[in-house]
């Protein structure tokens, strides 16, 4: 009988073609509104690295002022130069990186090319695996390089096809800033999602030109390209009080493979906290943290409220759309008593009516999901289009959102022609065969 | 066959109640057909509503086949219409948008049939009404005449025990009347039923028995001829 059903279903919708295009229309339309904001939303909401999401900690360890401090207060989101320092040494991780974003200008060889700013991330080697950096040529540096203060760089695909044509330039040398440095990787295409090693900075931000190690920063006194807090004035002056005071401005990974390692290391933190307060630091109760990335996406509030407000009012949309669907469903419905009333008289009972209508129903909302997710990619270059190309990772539909799309839709048309279907299956055939 | 006992059925508004029938009563043996005639008003159509359970009734009783019928929810009244009854209106009522053999499916479809039995009996009952060549024409491609042995076809062909029919000549000229009256005979005489409501005396003549209702009661019943052996028997 489904069959039979899709075949009625599709002589009633071209029966009233422009009755079915007017509903296929409001269903694509809300849908297409809907969709455009879901996508956004879920793009943003969507695991960055998922593969080993559960493995990869943000670690906070709480040394801000106690002044103003209530139960339940959440930690300092960054890490003094101190902590992040006695952390990376302690390597009590798996793999651990401290790191930092920096502005260096870059100046190439080339002499009918100028100097330009590039973005550069400063950090460890751990940094690289951790993260899975997709390299196109060579590799990142070793740690040693970080103890060593080796003038080594990682560059990004973009920069590396700027400056050197694109070739290997493994073993080059760069002047950033007029210091030379030697160039020991190439990172491939890497564009994730968010930048979820650092939401200080721009969740949805591109990820840095290059790489430095973390050491080359403090030896340089670098300045940095981000937020910097403090609690307290410094007690000493110039860049070596800085690095000493209680100011947060770096960003501490750990992989933690296990349950087991994770609380071996909150064991440490804790340990090396109660090492603070002995030392006067910390005024604050124990607060350490250590929360994987999706849950620290989750307590960074990545999706903002606006977009959350933008979704509930993409939904509103939709239902109104629906609202419209039902009016025209029940004037198409209502319209077909006549055969209503006949199918009636020759022994369809209700369900069977009630079916083959809400069959109907459903070929149209397939049909407005369709062409909705037709306006969802118009409204997602929309969207492009407006914000520009850096929120070019949310505007994509893959097959969960197309599926998903598709499902709104169906079972929107479905809940709209319910209302309809019940009120055509309840037509006395009595009265319509006389009139037909 | 068909027996209604002191069957009432009243139309209420606000204001209004309107009797169509009030104690009606009629038997109805099998193979019989019967032409039901009367005044507009005289609650005609509402007794082939009842009979053909399309409506429900607010006194008395209705058996069909020996089983009382009166009591019957939607879905049963929707299978006995579907297994028992077929009906012939008197504007075809026929599926615009369905070509002939998919008009004659529609029963068959409700009823449960198989494909291929279904082909076989829709081909089957087209050749009866003579449009075997027509199957695939939709209803506007045919005339008025061949448009109601359509609709006899998908009457007949779920093999019902009687016919219902609703002045079912009166959209048509008189020699396709004609013509249909005679494939309606030809039917009763191969021993279904037929109670057929008609404002024409002359084809109300062609009938075994005459019916004359007026105030929805029965006034007049009159045998013209003699029941056929199957009703007898």
């Amino acid at each position: 009988m489904f069959q039979y059903y899709i075949k009625l279903g599709w002589l009633s919708i071209l029966r009233n073609p422009v009755l079915s295009l007017l509903m296929v229309m409001a269903i694509a339309l809300g849908i297409g509104a809907c969709m455009t904001v879901l996508t956004v939303n879920y793009m943003m909401s969507s695991n960055p690295i998922p593969h080993k999401s559960d493995q990869l900690f943000h670690v906070q360890v709480d040394s801000w002022d106690a002044n103003g401090f209530e139960e339940g207060d959440d930690p300092v989101n960054q890490m003094t130069y101190l902590d992040a320092t006695a952390l990376m040494k302690a390597k009590k991780a798996f793999r651990q990186t401290a790191s930092a974003r920096t502005g260096l200008v870059l100046e190439p060889d080339k002499e009918d090319e100028r100097p330009f700013l590039v973005d550069v991330r400063t950090t460890h080697a751990d940094f690289f695996p951790m993260f899975d950096l997709p390299f196109q040529y060579g590799s990142g540096w070793d740690s040693s390089a970080d103890d060593a203060l080796e003038q080594v760089v990682v560059l990004s695909r973009e920069i590396n096809e700027r400056v050197f044509g694109g070739e290997d330039s493994v073993g080059r040398r760069l002047t950033l800033s007029g210091v030379n440095y030697r160039v020991v990787g190439v990172v491939d295409t890497w564009s994730p999602i968010l930048k979820f090693y650092d939401v200080t900075n721009g969740a949805f931000n591109e990820p840095e030109d290059l790489y430095i190690p973390f050491s080359l920063m403090v030896a340089n006194e670098m300045t940095r390209n981000g937020n910097t807090n403090c609690w307290k004035e410094p007690e000493m002056e110039g860049y070596e009080g800085f690095l000493a005071g209680e100011c947060v401005w770096i960003q501490f990974w750990a992989e933690l493979r296990s349950n087991a390692e994770k609380d071996e290391y909150m064991t440490f933190l804790n340990a090396y906290a109660e090492q603070q307060k002995a030392l006067g630091r910390f005024p604050r109760p124990l607060n350490n943290r250590l929360n994987n990335v999706m849950e620290w996406m989750e307590d960074q509030e990545v999706v903002e409220e606006d977009a959350r407000v933008m979704m509930w009012l993409a939904l509103l949309f939709l239902l109104v759309c629906l609202l419209n669907t039902i009016g025209l469903l029940l004037a198409k419905f209502l319209g077909k008593s006549g055969d209503i009333g006949l199918r009636r008289a020759l022994g369809a009972t209700k369900g069977t009516l009630f079916t083959q209508h809400l069959i109907e129903s459903g070929m149209i909302g397939l049909a407005g999901g369709l062409v909705g997710l037709l306006f969802t990619w118009l409204g997602l270059q929309g969207v492009q289009k407006l914000f520009g190309e850096f929120i070019q990772n949310f505007t994509s539909l893959d097959w969960v959102m197309m599926v998903t799309a598709l499902g709104l839709a169906i079972v929107s048309a479905l809940l709209a022609g319910l209302y309809p279907t019940w009120r055509a299956c309840n037509i006395a055939p009595a009265s319509q065969l006389k009139t037909q | 066959m068909l027996s209604m006992q002191n069957v009432a059925k009243i139309y209420r508004t606000d204001t209004v109640e309107t009797h169509a029938l009030r104690e009606f009563s009629m038997d109805v043996g099998e193979g019989e057909f019967v032409a039901v005639t009367g005044p507009s008003g005289s609650g005609k159509t509402t007794f082939l509503n009842i009979a053909g359970l399309l409506e429900t009734f607010d006194n008395g009783t209705y058996s069909l086949d020996g089983k009382d019928v009166s009591g019957l929810n939607d879905a049963h009244r929707s299978n006995v219409r579907n297994e028992k009854i077929g009906f012939i209106f008197q504007s075809f009522n026929l599926i615009p948008d369905l070509n002939v053999f998919d008009n004659v499916d529609v029963p068959l479809r409700y009823r449960g049939f198989k494909g291929a039995d279904r082909r076989r009996r829709i081909e089957g009952v087209l050749e009866t009404v003579g449009l075997g060549s027509r199957s695939k024409h939709l209803p506007s491609q045919l005339s008025g005449g061949q448009q109601q042995r359509v609709a006899i076809a998908r009457a007949l062909a779920g093999q019902p025990r009687f016919l219902l029919a609703d002045e079912p000549t009166g959209n048509l000229d008189s020699q396709m009347a004609a013509s249909v009256m005679a494939l309606l005979t030809e039917i009763n005489q191969t021993g279904t039923t037929i109670i057929m409501v008609t404002h024409d005396p002359s084809l109300a003549q062609q009938a075994t028995r005459n019916i004359f209702v007026r105030d929805g009661q029965v006034s007049e019943d009159n045998q013209l001829q003699p029941l056929p052996d199957a009703a007898t028997a």
